[in-house]
């Protein structure tokens, strides 16, 4: 957490040098099994440590049930087990992320935040086409930080059927 | 924000504001026509009803409403009629004022959702009451001669008019109220200043004058009074007819219209000779330093967005949760009493009830409507029936008073159509030709009571067991008892009615009602002595956001149980338990056998008790009256929970009606018991 705090200062500073700058998108990004994840950080409402949750029935695997965040009931995704790498083992030092989606409020569980990342927009580059049938639909673009790619989650698709249409998605199931 | 943008919300905002009060006028003026017909309406209810219309038309006439304004204008003058007592009261009025106030909440409403009326509604109302206007202008010359409305003598009268102190705050302007009575005729105005201070000690905002007007007019009583209706609460107005210059004065005397005026006894009476010597005598009252009456009833509320309110009771709802958890971390932390805790517990506890106390209203706004509803139902039968309200001031909260509305409506349509019998069976039978009907309301603990009760035909057990064969609700020859006979009127599929009638068979029976009863978190029950009458029991809870709960544990998972649907809890022997084929489990009790669902089973629960002889079985009862016991591992204690909503962030969960977040600051989710049986169970 000590080095967001550390990086988010640098991010600042970073708009206040420059006034090209102030065009930059920031991103969040975050660690999830050996890869890293960006989501855009006007989503991001709260990060918090990994806490209990409350199981949900009957959901899919990687519903990991349902946190109180204040007096609202925040349903908590782990990105591991959505992405088909099994279930996270959370722990204490595991972390969730508070994002808002269409107006509703939704927690993520990955392993470490690592940075706040500003970019140009035009180092955003496009996911190139994949085989069918891989989940690619929930890729937004790749960012290539320090020679290392971050690829951009659309969080909009990723819960897309489960919170939105209120469906939840076979796949998960099947894979 | 553009000029333009602003106005136009300030118009949306003005333009709610009306409906919102028409709403509320037209219920209270539902509540007094209700009397109208039992044993009329006095002076002042009538002025209440005639103000209704009035403000009603004056708010239409403001947004360009013109069928509304032209509606409520005739409705207007037949009710300033009656106030004049130029019309008596017979049935035929009676009935035209009540069909009237109908035709005018479904204009308003029509108004409010913009919908096109159909050019029909309304006209053969209009008709009559213009009609009925004419006759009653050529007989009126019996009662107050030659002066109708439209040609009233012309006459010299006093007017004085006080203002309160509030006046000016509440956003009146004497100056256009005198620019508008100067309007009706020729008139001089004399200013009393006697109480206006030195300028030190002056308050802009208060009102130091005092007028007194002499206006030779041919204006009517009443429509001098509408020059003062919007005033009328913050300032004390008393006329008084000094001459009348073609007619007899007499009939003027009487013409005390709108309620404005003081009472009659305040109010100096309008022969010439007698006001002249009042004018001195009778001026003290009137003087701007009398007493000051109490504040007006308007002062008294305020109008807040039901989104405010909710997200107060929300809050104050995490306040108590959090005092809650503090509490418990400082009993863990020190032994010892912390001063001011057990306060802060009490004025949490108080805040909440306060809170909730913003969402109750009275049932009287669901209550108004049903007289009507007797009203047309019974006639169209050719029914006499009487409804009897009781306890209507009974207050609940809003959301539930919406949801009671339908099955109230039904039950009530239900009662006059299939309970109350024709007069003359009635007769026959040695009753009274008129039915009666009554629905009470009284608060009980946390739930409210509500009892529809009539003294009509009753439940024919006969009848209803072989419809309930027939209809194949039940197979023949199935034993029932007395209770769970009459109980078969909320089977689904189950209407008594020999015919499907045009009052009551709309393809809803009672099981919908009680699936709406249900549905709000309360429980119906029915009584009947054939022959005697039927009596309806609603068990309410008062409000949506709380709910009596029972916490039961299963492996690590906490839930809650409705306590309205839990009927009892047991360990069974292992002999009351048989497991039929293909894995289902039944219990035996008490004769009945009853389906058993192991939550642990349901909802794939780790570690929790699969035996329900080593734990526990809670009975349940859903809305069609089926019992289900559900498997647990054991009670933890009956609490109210806060319900919290998981379709906000997420999407229903099958078997979950919502969640609730526990002292200890963890969500629990509370079981929807009528959804539980659809589940197919994890690993039987």
């Amino acid at each position: 957490m000590n080095d967001v705090t550390q990086n988010y200062e640098e991010t600042l500073n970073t708009i206040k040098r420059g006034g090209s700058d102030s065009h930059l998108m920031q991103f969040i990004s975050f660690r999830v099994g050996t890869e890293d994840y960006a989501v855009d950080i006007l989503a991001v409402r709260e990060i918090k440590g990994w806490t209990r949750t409350t199981v949900l029935p009957n959901q899919p695997d990687y519903v990991r049930g349902v946190l109180n965040l204040r007096g609202a009931i925040v349903p908590v995704f782990d990105l591991k087990c959505r992405f088909g790498q099994g279930e996270t083992e959370a722990t204490e030092k595991h972390v969730v992320i508070i994002v808002s989606i269409a107006e509703r409020l939704i927690g993520l569980l990955v392993d470490q935040v690592s940075d706040i990342l500003s970019v140009q927009p035009d180092s955003v580059g496009p996911v190139p086409e994949m085989e069918p049938g891989r989940a690619q639909a929930f890729l937004e673009g790749i960012i290539t930080v320090n020679d290392s790619m971050i690829v951009l989650l659309s969080l909009n698709s990723l819960f897309d059927s489960v919170i939105l249409a209120g469906t939840e998605p076979a796949e998960q199931n099947a894979a | 924000m553009s000029n333009a943008a602003s106005t136009s919300s300030d118009y949306s905002q003005f333009r709610q504001t009306f409906f919102a009060e028409s709403a509320e006028m037209l219920a209270d003026m539902e509540s007094k026509l209700e009397r109208l017909t039992a044993h009329g309406l006095d002076r002042e209810e009538l002025d209440a009803v005639f103000r209704c219309v009035h403000s009603i038309k004056a708010g239409a006439g403001m947004f360009n409403y013109a069928r509304l304004v032209d509606f409520a204008h005739g409705f207007e003058a037949l009710l300033d009629r009656m106030r004049d007592g130029r019309m008596q009261i017979d049935t035929t009025v009676a009935n035209l004022i009540i069909r009237a106030a109908d035709v005018l909440s479904e204009l308003v409403s029509a108004a409010q959702s913009e919908r096109a009326v159909p050019t029909d509604v309304g006209v053969a109302v209009s008709e009559e009451l213009s009609h009925l206007l004419s006759l009653g202008l050529s007989t009126s010359g019996l009662e107050s001669g030659s002066d109708g409305p439209e040609t009233p003598p012309l006459r010299r009268v006093e007017i004085r008019f006080s203002p309160r102190p509030g006046l000016l705050r509440h956003a009146n302007e004497p100056l256009l109220v005198i620019r508008e009575l100067g309007g009706l005729g020729e008139m001089t105005t004399v200013c009393d200043t006697s109480r206006l201070p030195g300028l030190e000690t002056i308050d802009v905002e208060e009102t130091y004058f005092a007028w007194t007007f002499e206006l030779t007019t041919e204006a009517s009583d009443s429509t001098i009074g509408e020059v003062f209706e919007f005033v009328a609460d913050d300032a004390e107005i008393s006329l008084t007819t000094l001459e009348t210059f073609s007619s007899e004065p007499d009939d003027m005397a009487e013409d005390e219209a709108f309620g404005l005026w003081l009472e009659p006894s305040e109010v100096p009476s309008a022969t010439v000779e007698v006001s002249a010597t009042q004018l001195d005598a009778g001026s003290q009252p009137l003087h701007p330093l009398a007493p000051m009456p109490t504040k007006s009833a308007s002062l008294s509320s305020i109008r807040v967005d039901l989104f405010r309110v909710d997200r107060l009771v929300n809050m104050v709802g995490e306040l108590v949760i959090s005092q809650a958890m503090l509490r418990q971390e400082l009993s863990q932390l020190t032994h010892k009493t912390i001063d001011g805790l057990e306060a802060l517990d009490t004025l949490t506890r108080d805040l909440q009830d306060c809170v909730m106390a913003i969402r109750m209203q009275p049932v009287r706004s669901v209550f108004a409507r049903m007289p009507r509803l007797v009203r047309e139902v019974a006639s169209k039968l050719g029914k006499h029936v009487r409804l009897t309200m009781i306890g209507e001031q009974t207050e609940l909260d809003k959301t539930v008073i919406e949801e009671l509305a339908d099955p109230l409506t039904h039950m009530i349509r239900n009662s006059v159509d299939h309970g109350i019998e024709m007069p003359d069976t009635r007769l026959a039978k040695g009753k009274s030709a008129e039915g009666s009907i009554t629905l009470s309301a009284a608060h009980v603990g946390s739930n409210i009571l509500i009892h529809l009760e009539d003294d009509g035909a009753g439940l024919n057990r006969e009848r209803l067991y072989n419809k309930a064969v027939e209809k194949g609700v039940i197979a023949e020859g199935t034993k029932l008892s007395d209770e769970e006979i009459v109980d078969l009127i909320f089977a689904p599929g189950f209407s008594t009615a020999a015919f499907v009638s045009d009052v009551s068979g709309r393809g809803v029976g009672m099981d919908v009602v009680r699936r709406n009863i249900m549905k709000i978190g309360g429980r119906i029950q029915v009584s009947s002595v054939e022959g005697k009458g039927t009596r309806f029991t609603l068990i309410i809870p008062l409000t949506l956001a709380v709910l009596d709960g029972m916490l039961i544990s299963v492996g690590a998972e906490k839930y809650i149980l409705p306590l309205t649907s839990i009927i009892e809890s047991f360990r069974p022997l292992p002999s009351q338990i048989r497991v039929l084929a293909g894995g289902g489990r039944v219990a035996h009790i008490r004769g009945d056998y009853v389906r058993l669902i192991a939550l642990n089973r349901l909802f794939d629960v780790d570690s929790a008790i699969d035996d329900p002889t080593k734990g526990l079985i809670v009975l349940t009862e859903t809305a069609d009256g089926t019992r289900i016991g559900i498997v647990v591992d054991e009670l933890i204690g009956q609490q109210q929970v806060v319900i919290k909503s998981l379709q906000q962030n997420y999407t229903p969960v099958l078997g979950i009606s919502g969640a609730t977040i526990l002292g200890d600051g963890n969500v629990a989710l509370i079981l929807d018991i009528e959804q539980l049986g659809e589940i197919k169970e994890q690993n039987a």
